[in-house]
Order: C-alpha cells, then sequence, then structure tokens
C-alpha cells in the first residue's frame, strides 16, 4: 500500500485549491494538491470570456488566463500535484488525517497529512432537484455542461435555446451561443429580478435583444425525444396566472438556476454542514468542525467572482499556516449571529486578537443600506452599503479595536450582524 | 432476408420478455429477443419501483397472486446466480385508524390463503420498533419479512446478459409492426424493415401487447396505461427506511409508498391515473405534490431538500386488472402475456417458467441443454470495493482509477464494459452503471462519457443519443474550432 506523507493536502485544484496551496507553499511547508480532472484550473478553463481577476490583479483577464496566474506559479513551487485523482474517502477525527485517493495515473494510494483543505468547488443545480414538471427529453443541460462541450470540446449542443435561470453562467451561455450562431429565445427567471451580475445582464442579453423574463416559471417540458418546447407562466402577485401562459419552441434548454457546495465527501467524513450555505460551518479561522481541516472557496459558500475565492483561500492558507505552528489553539472565539435580511455569513465564529473577515449575502434588494453589527447591545460597527442585492457577496472587516472582550457564563457575547 | 427459423421470437424486452428469454435459453431451442427501444429494459420495467412484492395485496384466485407468490420465492436463486443486487429488507403496510386496521386484518388473512411466509399483524409498538421513521400516529399494520429491493434495470441487465451467454439473440431496434403466418412459422416484420421468422412468437410488448395482438390477427384487446410519477431522493436522505413502507391499500392500486434502494438512495410514489396515451411520461406539480403529502404523512422526516429528480413510468393495465398469460385462441402458436402490471416485476421469474410451460403444451420440444451455464459474474463497482482491492484492479486496468461520474464513484472501466456489453444510448450507461444517476444529474460527467462511447464505438459524438429514436445530445461539431485547432497545430 502506497501512503505518502505531507503537511498540508489540498483537495482540488481550481482556484480556491491553487491559491491557498501556494500560500501554504510559500512559508516552506510541505504542500500535495490533488485533483480529479487531468489538468490544474478547475471551472476556469471553460470561462473563456473575460471579467476575471479585477479585484486581485487590477486588470480583466480570461478564465484560462487568470487560471494561468496561478498555474505557473504551481508549477515553479515545491508543490506535489496529482491530477486524475479523486478523493474518496477521509478520516479526519484524528491528529494526522488520512485521504483514500483513486487514480488512473497513481492507482489507489493513501495521503496522510497533519492539515487538509478543502477547496472542491461546488456543482450546478439542475433540472432534476428542481422538480421541473414535462418530459424527460434529450436536450436539456446545464449551462455549465453547455460551456464545457461548447468551449473546450468543440460541440454546439442546439440550435434554438431557452435558458433557465438568470444566473452569471446562463447570461454568458446565451451570449456565447448566440456568437457561435444559435438562437437565444429568452431567459426565464423566477424572481422579479435577475440573479447574475448587472454587468452581465448588460453585455449579454441587452446587447444582443435576447429577452428576460422576470417572475416567470417553465411549467412544463415538451418532448418526447428531443426537447422541443418549453411552456412558460408569469407569477402574478406571487401566484402562478396560468391564463398568460405561453409556450417558446425550442430544441435545447439550459439550467442556470445556482450552485451548490460540493460536501459529499466532507459530509461522509463527519463533518458538519451549515444548512443556510451547504458547506461546511467553519471558526474564524475557516477551520471545520474536524480539527485542522479548512475549507474555502465555493465548497464553503458559493461567490460570484473568482477574485473573493482566491482573496479567501489565501487568508485560508495564512490560516492552517498559524494552525501548523500552534499558534492559533487557544485563541477564544465568540459566535457570529445571521440577524434580519441576511441570508448567511461566513466565516461562523470571530475572535478578538486577530482581524476578522465576513463574507455575507443579503436576502433584500435595497439601495443605501447600513449593516449593523453589534456585541450584546453594544453596537461595534454601522457599515453604510451602496446597494445590496442577493446576487451579489459583500465584504466586511472587523478589527480587534473594534471589539471588547465580554462574556457570559464565560462565553464571549455572540457578534450579531443585521441589514437594514 | 434470413432463412433462419427461430423456435420462439420474443416481443419485448422488458422484465417478462428477458425472464422468458432467460429461462428457454437452459434448452435446446433458438430464441430471438425483438425490442423496439435501443436498449432492452427502455419501457414499462424501467421506471419500476423495485420491490419485490410479499404477495398479500392480490386475491388467491387470480393468477397474479400465485405468480407472484411463486415469483417471490424464486429470487434469492435468481441473485445467487446472476449477481443483480437484490435486499429482502421486508415490507410494512402502516395503518392510521381502526378501520385501516381492518383492510390489515383482511390483507393478512389474504397473504395466508396465498401462502405468504412469515406474515405478522403488528401493535403499534411493535410496528414503531420495526420502522421508527414512521409518523407515531400509526396505529398498527402489517409485517411482512419476505418483501424485498431490487434494481429493475440490472435485474433485466443480467436476465438478458445471461440469456445472450447461453445463445439468446437480441435484437434492438426492431419494431415489430406485422406478423404473417406461413407454413409452420410466423414471419414477424419490423418497422425499420427487418424480418424474422419463429414458429412460436411470444407477446409480452407491455403497453403495446394490444397492438402487436392484432397486427399478428390474435385477439382484440386494450392496454389503458396507468401513469405513475415518483420522486428519487439522495443516498443518507433522513426519511431513509428500514422497509419498505406501504399505506393501506386504496381500490386499485398501493398506494404512495416510501421505498428505501438496493443503492441507498430513497424513492417515493407512485401515483395511478389513467390516462390515454401509451408515450405520456410527463410529470405534474400537482401528482408530486400529492407524492410528498402522502410520504411525508407516513414518514415526517423524509425532506424536499434531498430531491435528486423525479420520472414517471406508466403500467400496462387491462379490464379485471388480473395478468393475461395463454396461448391464443385465435392464432396458433402466439402466446400472449399482457397486463403484467404491478407485481409483474416480481412475479417475472415465475412468469418465465409459466410461458415456458405453456409453449412445451403447445408443442415446442424443450429438452435441457448440458451446457447452459445459470451464472454471470458480480459486476466490478469501484464503489463497493475495498481499497486494497481497488489498488490491485487499477494494477491491472488503469481504467478503473479514472473516476468519470463522481456523485456516484464510477470509472471509466465500468464505463468501457458497459459499452462492450452493448450499452451505447448515454441511458443505456447510466441504467447499467449508474453514471449520470447522481447529484448533478450528468452536468460533470455527461461530456467524459459521450468522448468514451465515440472512442470505444466509433459512433461521431453528433449521433450518441440519449436513449436512441430522435434523442440526440449534440447539434455539431464546430467548425470554427477545428480551424483553430488546426491553426495550433501550425
Amino acid at each position: 500500500m502506497i501512503e505518502k506523507n505531507y503537511d498540508v493536502l489540498v483537495i482540488g485544484a481550481g482556484a480556491a485549491g491553487m491559491a491557498s496551496a501556494l500560500e501554504i507553499a510559500s512559508a516552506g511547508a510541505k504542500v500535495a494538491i490533488i485533483d480529479r480532472e487531468p489538468y490544474l484550473g478547475g471551472i476556469l478553463p471553460q470561462c473563456i470570456h473575460n471579467g476575471f481577476g479585477v479585484h486581485l490583479f487590477k486588470e480583466e483577464l480570461t478564465g484560462p488566463e487568470y487560471a494561468e496566474r496561478f498555474i505557473s506559479q504551481i508549477k515553479s513551487k515545491d508543490i506535489d500535484v496529482y491530477l486524475n485523482s479523486t478523493a474518496t474517502r477521509m478520516a479526519v477525527h484524528q491528529p494526522v488525517k488520512q485521504v483514500n485517493i483513486c487514480s488512473s495515473e497513481h492507482g489507489a494510494f493513501k495521503i496522510n497529512a497533519t492539515a487538509i483543505v478543502l477547496a472542491m468547488g461546488c456543482r450546478e443545480r439542475n433540472r432534476g432537484n428542481l422538480g421541473i414538471p414535462g418530459t424527460r427529453p434529450a436536450g436539456i443541460f446545464t449551462a455549465g455542461l453547455a460551456q464545457r462541450l461548447l468551449n473546450i470540446d468543440g460541440y454546439l449542443p442546439g440550435k434554438r435555446v431557452v435558458i433557465v435561470g438568470s444566473g452569471d453562467i446562463g447570461l454568458i451561455m446565451a451570449r456565447r451561443l448566440t456568437w457561435t450562431g444559435a438562437e437565444v429565445l429568452g431567459v426565464i427567471e423566477i424572481l422579479p429580478y435577475p440573479s447574475g451580475l448587472t454587468r452581465n445582464i448588460v453585455q449579454c442579453l441587452h446587447d444582443y435583444d435576447i429577452p428576460l423574463y422576470l417572475s416567470h416559471v417553465v411549467t412544463k417540458i415538451e418532448g418526447k425525444d428531443r426537447v422541443e418546447a418549453v411552456q412558460i407562466t408569469p407569477i402574478e402577485n406571487g401566484v402562478l396566472n396560468e391564463a398568460k401562459t405561453f409556450r417558446i419552441e425550442c430544441d435545447t434548454l439550459l439550467f442556470s438556476v445556482g450552485l451548490v457546495p460540493e460536501n459529499e465527501l466532507t459530509q461522509s467524513a463527519g463533518i458538519k454542514l451549515n444548512p443556510e450555505t451547504g458547506g461546511p460551518l467553519v471558526d474564524s479561522r475557516l477551520m471545520t468542525s474536524a480539527e485542522g481541516v479548512f475549507a474555502c472557496g465555493n465548497v464553503l459558500h458559493v461567490h460570484d467572482l473568482v477574485d473573493w475565492v482566491s482573496q479567501e483561500a489565501q487568508l485560508c492558507g495564512k490560516e492552517v499556516l498559524s494552525f501548523l505552528e500552534g499558534k492559533t489553539k487557544e485563541e477564544v472565539q465568540g459566535k457570529v449571529t445571521v440577524g434580519p435580511n441576511l441570508k448567511y455569513i461566513i466565516p461562523n465564529k470571530y475572535r478578538l486578537r486577530t482581524k476578522n473577515r465576513f463574507s455575507m449575502r443579503s436576502l433584500i434588494v435595497k439601495d443605501k443600506a447600513t449593516l449593523l453589527i453589534k456585541q450584546g447591545e453594544r453596537i461595534v460597527k454601522r457599515v453604510p452599503l451602496r446597494h445590496v442585492k442577493p446576487a451579489e457577496m459583500f465584504h466586511v472587516e472587523v478589527k480587534p479595536e473594534d471589539l471588547i472582550d465580554t462574556r457570559e457564563n464565560g462565553e464571549l457575547l455572540p457578534l450579531q450582524f443585521s441589514l437594514e | 432476408m434470413s432463412s433462419k427459423v427461430y423456435d420462439v421470437a420474443i416481443i419485448g424486452a422488458g422484465c417478462c420478455g428477458a425472464s422468458i428469454a432467460r429461462k428457454l435459453s437452459a434448452y435446446d431451442v433458438s430464441v430471438v429477443l425483438l425490442e423496439k427501444c435501443a436498449d432492452v429494459c427502455f419501457g414499462v420495467s424501467k421506471a419500476n419501483s423495485g420491490i419485490i412484492h410479499a404477495g398479500f395485496h392480490h386475491p388467491v384466485t387470480s393468477l397474479k397472486a400465485r405468480l407472484e407468490i411463486r415469483g417471490n420465492l424464486m429470487f434469492d436463486q435468481l441473485h445467487y446466480e446472476l449477481n443483480f443486487p437484490f435486499k429482502r429488507v421486508g415490507i410494512i403496510v402502516a395503518a392510521f385508524s381502526v378501520e385501516e386496521m381492518k383492510t390489515v386484518e383482511h390483507l393478512y388473512a389474504q397473504g395466508i390463503a396465498n401462502g405468504v411466509p412469515q406474515l405478522e399483524v403488528c401493535s403499534r409498538e411493535r410496528i414503531l420498533a420495526l420502522e421508527p421513521q414512521l409518523n407515531p400516529d400509526v396505529v398498527g399494520g402489517l409485517f411482512a419479512p419476505t418483501g424485498g429491493i431490487i434494481e429493475p434495470y440490472r435485474y433485466v441487465f443480467a436476465l438478458v446478459e445471461n440469456a445472450q451467454k447461453n445463445g439468446v439473440e437480441v435484437k434492438t431496434n426492431f419494431t415489430v409492426s406485422k406478423g404473417i403466418k406461413e407454413g409452420d412459422y410466423w414471419i414477424v416484420e419490423s418497422k425499420e424493415g427487418e424480418t424474422v421468422k419463429a414458429k412460436y412468437v411470444v407477446n409480452s410488448a407491455g403497453l403495446y401487447a394490444d397492438e402487436i395482438s392484432k397486427c399478428f390477427g390474435a385477439e382484440e384487446f386494450k392496454i389503458t396505461p396507468r401513469k405513475g410519477e415518483e420522486f428519487l431522493l439522495q443516498r443518507n436522505a433522513r426519511g431513509f427506511p428500514n422497509h419498505v413502507i406501504f399505506p393501506v391499500p386504496g381500490k386499485h392500486t398501493k398506494g404512495i409508498l416510501v421505498i428505501p434502494t438496493v443503492e441507498g438512495t430513497l424513492m417515493i410514489g407512485p401515483t395511478a391515473e389513467e390516462i390515454d396515451d401509451k408515450e405520456d411520461l410527463t410529470t405534474t406539480p400537482q401528482n408530486l405534490e400529492k407524492v410528498f403529502i402522502q410520504a411525508t404523512y407516513m414518514v415526517p422526516t423524509i425532506s424536499r431538500r434531498e430531491i435528486i429528480t423525479s420520472f414517471a413510468g406508466l403500467r400496462p393495465t387491462l379490464p379485471g386488472n388480473d395478468f393475461y398469460i395463454e396461448p391464443s385462441q385465435k392464432q396458433p402458436n402466439f402466446i400472449q402475456v399482457a397486463g403484467i402490471q404491478s407485481p409483474g416485476l416480481t412475479a417475472s421469474p415465475a412468469i418465465g417458467e409459466y410461458v415456458k410451460d405453456i409453449l412445451k403444451k403447445c408443442g415446442l420440444k424443450l429438452l435441457e441443454k448440458s451446457d447452459f451455464d445459470p451464472y454471470l459474474p458480480k459486476q466490478i463497482r469501484v464503489r463497493e470495493l475495498a481499497f486494497e482491492e481497488l489498488e490491485e484492479l487499477i494494477k491491472r486496468n488503469s481504467k478503473y482509477g479514472n473516476i468519470v461520474c463522481r456523485c456516484e464513484c464510477v470509472s471509466e472501466a465500468e464505463i468501457v464494459e458497459a459499452i462492450q456489453k452493448g450499452h451505447t444510448t448515454l441511458d443505456g450507461i447510466k441504467f447499467y452503471t449508474r453514471a449520470g444517476m447522481g447529484l448533478c444529474q450528468g452536468a460533470f460527467c455527461t461530456y467524459k462519457i459521450l468522448k468514451i462511447i465515440s472512442r470505444e464505438t466509433s459512433i461521431p459524438i453528433e449521433k450518441i443519443t440519449k436513449r436512441g429514436g430522435g434523442s440526440w445530445i449534440i447539434y455539431k461539431k464546430l467548425k470554427d474550432l477545428e480551424l483553430m485547432e488546426n491553426l495550433r497545430r501550425i
């Protein structure tokens, strides 16, 4: 049996995995990174549109270009890369963690590591989990699968396309398919506002006169062998107005209806998940309920920009290093509570002596909103926000000087977040 | 036209056709199994709930009760020989009122009359001890430990594979359109323009048994599809029970069930609705709502958040609701196997035997083969292997190390095996290997599987289908990218 030993094993070589591995390796720790695909970069290689790196590199890069910035560094650093390698099982509730790996290239082997970084990313929600009624013909794709087929393999999945959901991948694909000669007949969004970034609505739909049907639902998929049409019904005053149902004839349906952190491996290892995000619960160090197992990127919570993924992963890398040095072990942490108008906050704990960086999503669409942070009755911070909406994640820093050490029954008072 | 005259042509490769074929493959007769779809088990049997019923639902006077009991008993042997997954998890009927307990008493008496072993009427305490997931409002119920679960498609695939191993020929994409009697044999024509000759014809065409009967000039009857809609929920679902849970049955159906599948997923359903269209596999929000309401009434922890997908299937029903298995009175050497709805899957091994006996009575000479091989090796599944086994396996074939379907942990080697066994559509591979059946529903693996099919069969990717016919997946290969690739090479 082959067993390999490392300080840190990073599972997943997408944006999160690469950035955290680089951070950890830069301090000299012995790092391995594994990925199930035959290449580094995760989903980035198929994202050939631009708009990546605006925050991190102050440049507009394509997905492959953005990935390349990290890939070249990974290759130049002393990081062991195992491609075509899938983690099948983790034993994490022990000082030295062990991961079983199945690989066409390296065989079945085990990696022992003091720390693990979970960076497996997310998957797309699909027609099945949504329970969209109708038949089950060929021609139903997730937007990401269609993107992969088109951008990497060079296959056009259909001629007349309807896109369900206004998530970013769907919007990008509306434009991409139009460029390729397919007809995009509409984007159907259940909510009264789009799920994707504003810039994508403008650049991908408006510029090509692709109709966006807000507050509309696909009520039936038709077609025996291949998709033939979809029936679409508007939502008016909170209910379906069936009298206004209309039909679009098409041969292809793309679903861009949100992403779900992929945590089957995490869950089977007995790590606790956060029902609100689908990712693991993490403390202020981005450490999961298993000591020494960290999480970052889309496996933790779904991000809208890859820049934020890389940034979170770099922070995670730093935390892993502190953990390896035994620095953060004793630090007292308090709970973080999610108040009105917020969907979730990551991480789920805060600390007093080190800077805290929180990522969160709003439940509401609002101009000139205020984020209120309290420790008990004491107001820690009021953060003015120009515009909030569920589609766009925002971040807030809380520094040690903002906080005081106030406890109840020996526990730090919870840090309460609310949006108004 | 081939001049070969088969002894038996079986129309329809669902669980009945497959079981008959496999039974006959033990004898020195030539058999051809004809299927209109691109693969076997693509019709009624595909959407079956996979329950091996215990045999208390139908009165002793019915043919289906006899075949159900007999079929149930045959599954241990079949499982041993063919290695498809099968578990006798037991069946529970949960009663929620005194009135319903009366029906339970009736089911018990019926089951005893039918010869169901180990049947037990349970108190509230007993039933809750057996099934702690049940709604505590339960007042009692019936427990039948001999009930079980299988995966219907893997069962049918195994039967067909073993039949083929013993000489049965299978023709897919063969839509029977006409039967002509010529001398002592039938000429069976297909819509696709092929012809097969056979001395005996078995009509096990499921939903289309009435149309097949008609085009052979045999009895006229009408098959009415009864649609059932179901939900599949993920592994480790909170509501996963130890047994198959039935409500107290209604007049025509067994009701909405909660079914733990052999693979550890959870299934709830089916509805029952008589319809006209034999191809109507649509699901509707109303029916799926009904499924959830009834399933969560019995098992309150079942959660909508755990849905993988939903689907619909059609039961081929006849007036009177019994099976119709007998030689045609109008046409010689034409055997009707029609109206095989629930418990058809359970009864199918017994139907194989029963039809074999009918054929014998009709004059088919049945000599046992000396070299009949009843066994199939256990399919290798990376998901189920111990680390050390996997390690050895990958050393022999590195394709076992390439996990193509991450959700169900299916390796490239398993997919190649499915293709080599003749499953060359996406659905065929899905049902054979489970690739694409998990949480992502093929979002991550579809392109990989398309490439593997194309590589192994030389079918261009644009010609690969989801399940045959017009179910194409890719419209075209892009030329501009070819150009770019060419430029890169230069």
